[in-house]
């Protein structure tokens, strides 16, 4: 296929994974943003109140951030488990098995798709959260490079479930047993620094823990953690997951019999 | 000499749960060819047809497509393919038109190269009523002619149809024919059919194989197959019911019912010796028909003989 051919296979299955989402939005970006709403209001204004001050923050201004990035998290990764698990059980992934585009540009579709998911549920946060409390991004591109970072390495991963996933249980596992304790672990709703010496030490094998800090940083220049050292983790681990998600891709277990 | 649209050498397909379901078969479509692959339940045509459209993976052997191999330049080969399979592959819930689009959009082709040519196939195939209906609202028939306007979207050179008239109904089966007979001959469209409706390839297809148990079995043109055909069975409709059986010599005659006879004819006799000595005794016979189409007699034969009389694989019990 010719660079423009390749150009126009990506965007066509992006804007079918978008299309999807947002076809079925009371399913897709309805459910987070009224989660999102609850948090805010139940942990910032009536808990929150309480907590008073968290790194020198305000207790609501301290979790927005956190609870941005868990919804960009849990939708990116839950949107390509679904949609492409949801293709495979109905075989139409066969579309994609039968047309000439290469196995890296299929994933790489499905991954911008999820991302997207994940961004809109944030920036649905995001605008929900300033009815709550005032945000000036201090550092408005970590922010952005950080956010659309997260969303891809979990639209990855969420792609590599969909894969492995042999029945519609196999791809809610992961978002109930793994990203939901990492996540809540992760430092949306307090500072490691709150914790005894070795649970935080603990903490710091967490990678959500490093994606939740930079994210904070960036909005309100707090981190617990080495923020250059968290960015150049989350790229490296974006990195292996697509090179895992392409050779299993290649392989096609559940795909071509 | 131009590449045959479709050549297969020493396929080979063992399953994982090591079911041999291809043993080593070779096959060639010439280009323009209208060619049938025919076998009974289980005789690996979708499994054949799995291969060259890159759905099943080989053990062994080499496909090209267009004189392009599969395993060297799978992109380049893959596009000259259109593939109707055998079972529902689109989503459900996504709108008729869209499915069609967005297949246009994985071989590169942008809304604005194919609108037009979607709007045509979809009015060719009847469905452009139905372009914004959801796939599953459509009846078995639409989601058939649906994988078909799917399948031509991107103009293919081959077109692979697992079985795409099956479910439906006599009118629009001819309707389907007289289509795939028009991008034959005007779009000069290879096409492989498989179907379970043996006079659907006599009336289609030029060259014809027959696969049994991974193997195929005959492979030649139509024409020559059919003069194979050394006897033909037929069922004759009686003017007034009969008590015996007439015995006609040198015919097999069986009494169906009362008013109801079969006549078995070998290659060579003549329908006039058979008539005349019914008349001589009596028996008036109204209407006449081939109890089966002539390519089902040789199919039966054929498959038969190739399986040792065997019952195929999941025999019904009645
Ligand atoms: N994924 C699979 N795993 C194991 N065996 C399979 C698989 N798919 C097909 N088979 C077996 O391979 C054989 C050939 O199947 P195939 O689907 O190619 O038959 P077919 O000729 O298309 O039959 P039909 O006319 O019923 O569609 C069958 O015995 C079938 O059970
Ligand atoms: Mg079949």
């Amino acid at each position: 296929m010719s660079m423009r051919q390749l150009a126009i296979a990506l965007w066509t299955i992006i804007v079918r994974e978008i299309r999807r989402f947002m076809r079925i939005w009371p399913q897709t970006l309805l459910p987070p943003s009224i989660t999102m709403t609850m948090y805010f209001i139940i942990f910032g204004n009536l808990i929150g109140s309480r907590v008073g001050q968290m790194d020198g923050v305000d207790y609501m201004s301290y979790i927005v951030p956190g609870l941005i990035m868990m919804s960009v998290i849990t939708n990116s990764y839950s949107n390509v488990a679904s949609s492409f698990f949801g293709n495979k059980f109905q075989r139409s992934v066969e579309e994609l098995i039968i047309s000439p585009m290469p196995n890296w540009l299929i994933l790489s579709g499905y991954v911008v798709g999820g991302a997207a998911r994940g961004l809109c549920v944030g920036i649905i946060v995001t605008i929900v959260s300033l009815l709550f409390t005032d945000l000036h991004m201090v550092h408005p591109l970590l922010t952005a490079v950080v956010v659309i970072m997260t969303a891809l390495l979990f639209s990855v991963g969420g792609f590599i479930n969909a894969l492995l996933a042999n029945k519609f249980d196999d791809i809610s596992i992961v978002p109930i047993f793994v990203l939901t304790p990492l996540t809540y672990l992760g430092g949306v709703f307090y500072s490691i620094h709150t914790l005894p010496d070795f649970w935080q030490g603990v903490s710091l094998i967490n990678p959500i823990l490093y994606m939740v800090n930079t994210f904070r940083y960036g909005i309100l220049g707090i981190s617990d953690i080495d923020v250059g050292w968290a960015v150049s983790a989350i790229a490296a681990f974006i990195v292996v997951f697509f090179v895992v998600g392409l050779k299993l891709l290649e392989r096609g277990k559940g795909l071509r019999s | 000499m131009a590449e045959p649209a479709l050549s297969i050498r020493g396929l080979t397909k063992v399953y994982d749960n090591g079911f041999h379901a291809l043993k080593g078969i070779d096959l060639e479509v010439p280009q323009g060819d209208f060619f049938a692959l025919l076998g009974p339940n289980g005789a690996g045509k979708s499994t054949t047809l799995g291969v060259v459209s890159s759905l099943v993976r080989k053990t062994a052997g080499e496909v090209k497509i267009h004189g392009i191999d599969i395993d060297r330049d799978f992109s380049r080969a893959k596009y000259q393919l259109g593939v109707v399979p055998q079972e529902f592959n689109f989503n459900q819930f996504e709108k008729v038109e869209d499915i069609v689009l967005t297949q246009a959009g994985y071989y590169g082709l942008s809304m604005r190269e194919c609108r037009d040519r979607c709007r045509q196939l979809l009015e060719d195939l009847g469905l452009w009523e139905k372009r914004h209906a959801t796939a599953r609202m459509l009846s078995g028939g639409m989601k058939r002619r649906l994988m078909i306007a799917r399948a031509l979207i991107h103009r293919p050179r081959l077109l692979i149809l697992d079985e795409p008239t099956a479910g439906v109904d006599i009118e629009l089966r001819r309707s389907m024919w007289s289509y795939m007979r028009r991008i034959n001959a005007e779009e000069g469209t290879s096409i492989i059919l498989t179907t379970h409706y043996l006079e659907e390839a006599e009336n289609l297809c030029r060259n014809i194989a027959i696969i049994n148990h991974g193997e195929i079995v005959e492979n030649t043109s139509m024409r020559d197959l059919l003069t194979q055909l050394t006897r033909e069975t037929f069922l004759l409709d009686l003017a007034r019911p009969i008590e015996a059986t007439p015995s006609l010599a040198g015919f097999e005659v069986e009494q169906v019912d009362a008013s109801q006879l079969m006549l078995s004819i070998e290659k060579g006799q003549r329908l006039n010796d058979a008539f005349h000595q019914l008349g001589e005794q009596g028996v008036d016979v109204v209407s006449m028909r081939n109890r089966a189409n002539r390519l089902e007699e040789l199919f039966v034969s054929l498959v038969e003989q190739s399986s040792g009389s065997a019952p195929q694989g999941g025999e019904i019990r009645s």
